[in-house]
């Protein structure tokens, strides 16, 4: 079975951004750009999430959304304060092909089921936002790693499965924008339980951090952001001047990246996987829209 | 009312599935698609896209209450393309064994089955196949010269999402093929009229949107085939 590549892309109002933890949001560019870079150079899927929206219940995501779609054919993931059957509807006519959902349905099990009911299984996957305790168990977490739910994670899995989650993506928050590595354990954990797939999200700082959550972590795919923004971020058809007015402009001007990441391109990436074992689609090289 | 040079493409609407990337895939290829349900539309277009994911039953009882299947069938009898994307692929079969036995559309002998996720050499068997898989010529197949998957590579990889396949009885319908934990099955097939494909050629990339490409001078070489029988 082919390992599924996805960058991550999380917006805040018209802007890509990064953190760590998922907090301390550092503005990067334009997200279409990014899209388009990543879809040309080999990416599996996207998946966006909206990085304010469960706080302050906007959705700023949806022209995003349709003007990438027209351009970029693979599948669309777009998480970030969906709250109904009506959300996710919305969403998917803006162009999504998947919703991911974690907040309202911690809140509310019941969309899960609603959910899948109305737009089949494989189109909603869960999101999982994952804080390990000192006694080796999991917390859930909800908006964007903000709110603690008194949730175990491996009991929650086992129930957004039942209820008719079609994948998962699970994401260590103590990891998040580290660069330190996913948390094989954590994803080991929740993939060896459940019969769907689970997307590795969370810490990737190199291209032998996939490798590890895939053979070790059991991982169906992986999701990651930093290693491959911060390769575009020195790509020369990157334009730094469009975001002059949003601030970090020194970090942006020098291309320095963080320095736990070592960026890589997608096709490294997957060349890199392919080497040691790991079946990827590896067509990168093939001329877009020729 | 419709500029009749373009070529028009009327995309099912029965409830079911992510029709705007069929919609946008039509329109990069330069095609004007509709996403309908209106028997009208569905005759007036140039082709019929049959998209859909989720449940066989559901969808058939779908297609009933909105009542398409008439219109369907018009398609099928007429020499207008009808293409089916994955849950609209195991539509156009005889019948599914999705959580029980419903008869589906007919229009090709053949039953829809579940992958079986037991007993596999891996033990990692994961249904839904979700993710990218290589899409290959059938032995003894026919050539994909002059087909919807024409410059298409054998081998290229597309975008899966299901649980189900389809078997046909004859053999001879069967363009490509896939390959799942130990499983050969069908993914791409024509018959008469009729084009199906298991895979979502509008998430598979530029290989999948080839098969969009080609559906523009496949509808145009058809209606020039049409209008000189006409003659």
């Amino acid at each position: 079975m082919n390992i599924r590549i996805i960058p991550r892309l999380d917006i805040k109002g018209p802007n890509l951004v990064k953190g760590i933890h998922l907090e301390g949001l550092r503005v990067l560019g334009k997200p279409e750009c990014f899209a388009r870079y990543y879809y040309e150079n080999g990416a599996d899927e996207l998946f966006y999430m909206d990085a304010v929206a469960s706080l302050y219940g906007r959705n700023s995501l949806l022209e995003i959304i349709k003007r990438t779609s027209q351009e970029v054919f693979i599948p669309l993931t777009v998480g970030g304060g969906l709250r109904s059957v009506d959300d996710i509807r919305t969403v998917l006519r803006a162009g999504a092909d998947k919703v991911s959902i974690n907040t309202r349905a911690i809140q509310r099990p019941e969309l899960i089921r609603e959910a899948s009911k109305a737009f089949g299984s494989s189109t909603i996957v869960v999101s999982i936002e994952a804080i390990r305790k000192p006694d080796g168990t999991y917390e859930a977490y909800t908006d964007y790693g903000r709110q603690r739910t008194g949730v175990d994670v491996f009991e929650w899995v086992l129930r957004a499965t039942e209820l008719g989650a079609g994948e998962l993506v699970v994401t260590s928050i103590d990891r998040e924008g580290t660069g330190k590595g996913y948390d094989v354990e954590l994803t080991r954990r929740i993939a060896q339980a459940v019969p769907i797939p689970v997307i590795a999200h969370g810490g990737a700082g190199e291209p032998r951090h996939l490798y590890e959550v895939i053979v070790e972590g059991k991982a169906d795919a992986v999701s990651f952001a930093s290693i491959v923004h911060y390769h575009y971020i020195k790509h020369s058809s990157y334009d730094h001047k469009d975001f002059l007015e949003e601030g970090n402009i020194e970090f942006l001007r020098r291309r320095t990246g963080f320095s736990r990441i070592h960026d890589a391109s997608l096709p490294q990436i997957k060349t890199y996987l392919v080497q040691h074992g790991v079946l990827c689609r590896n067509e990168a090289t093939e001329a877009v829209h020729a | 009312m419709r500029d009749r040079e373009g070529i028009h493409i009327a995309i099912v609407d029965y409830g079911l599935g992510n029709l705007f990337s069929v919609k946008n895939a039509c329109e990069f290829s330069g095609m004007e698609a509709t996403i309908t349900s209106s028997r009208h539309e569905m005759l007036e277009a140039d082709a019929i896209l049959l998209p859909g994911v989720g449940a066989f039953g559901d969808a058939m009882e779908s297609l009933v209450k909105l009542d398409l299947i008439g219109p369907l069938r018009d398609v099928f009898r007429s020499n207008k393309p009808l293409i089916g994307i994955c849950l609209g692929m195991q539509l156009v079969m005889s019948e599914s064994f999705e959580f029980g036995k419903h008869q589906g559309l007919g229009f090709i002998e053949g039953p829809v089955v579940r992958f079986d996720n037991q007993g596999t050499s891996s033990g990692r068997l994961k249904v839904p196949q979700v993710g990218w898989n290589r899409i290959l010529k059938a032995k003894n197949g026919p050539s994909w010269s002059g087909t919807l998957l024409d410059g298409l590579r054998d081998g290229a990889y597309v975008y899966f999402v299901h649980s189900f396949y389809v078997k046909p009885l004859n053999p001879g319908v069967i363009l490509s093929v896939s390959e799942y934990g130990g499983i050969e099955f069908c993914s791409s097939l024509r018959y008469q009229n009729i084009y199906a494909f298991q895979f979502h050629p509008e998430r598979s990339g530029p290989q999948g949107l080839k098969i969009y490409q080609n559906l523009g001078p496949f509808i145009k070489g058809q209606k020039g085939l049409t209008q000189h029988a006409n003659a």
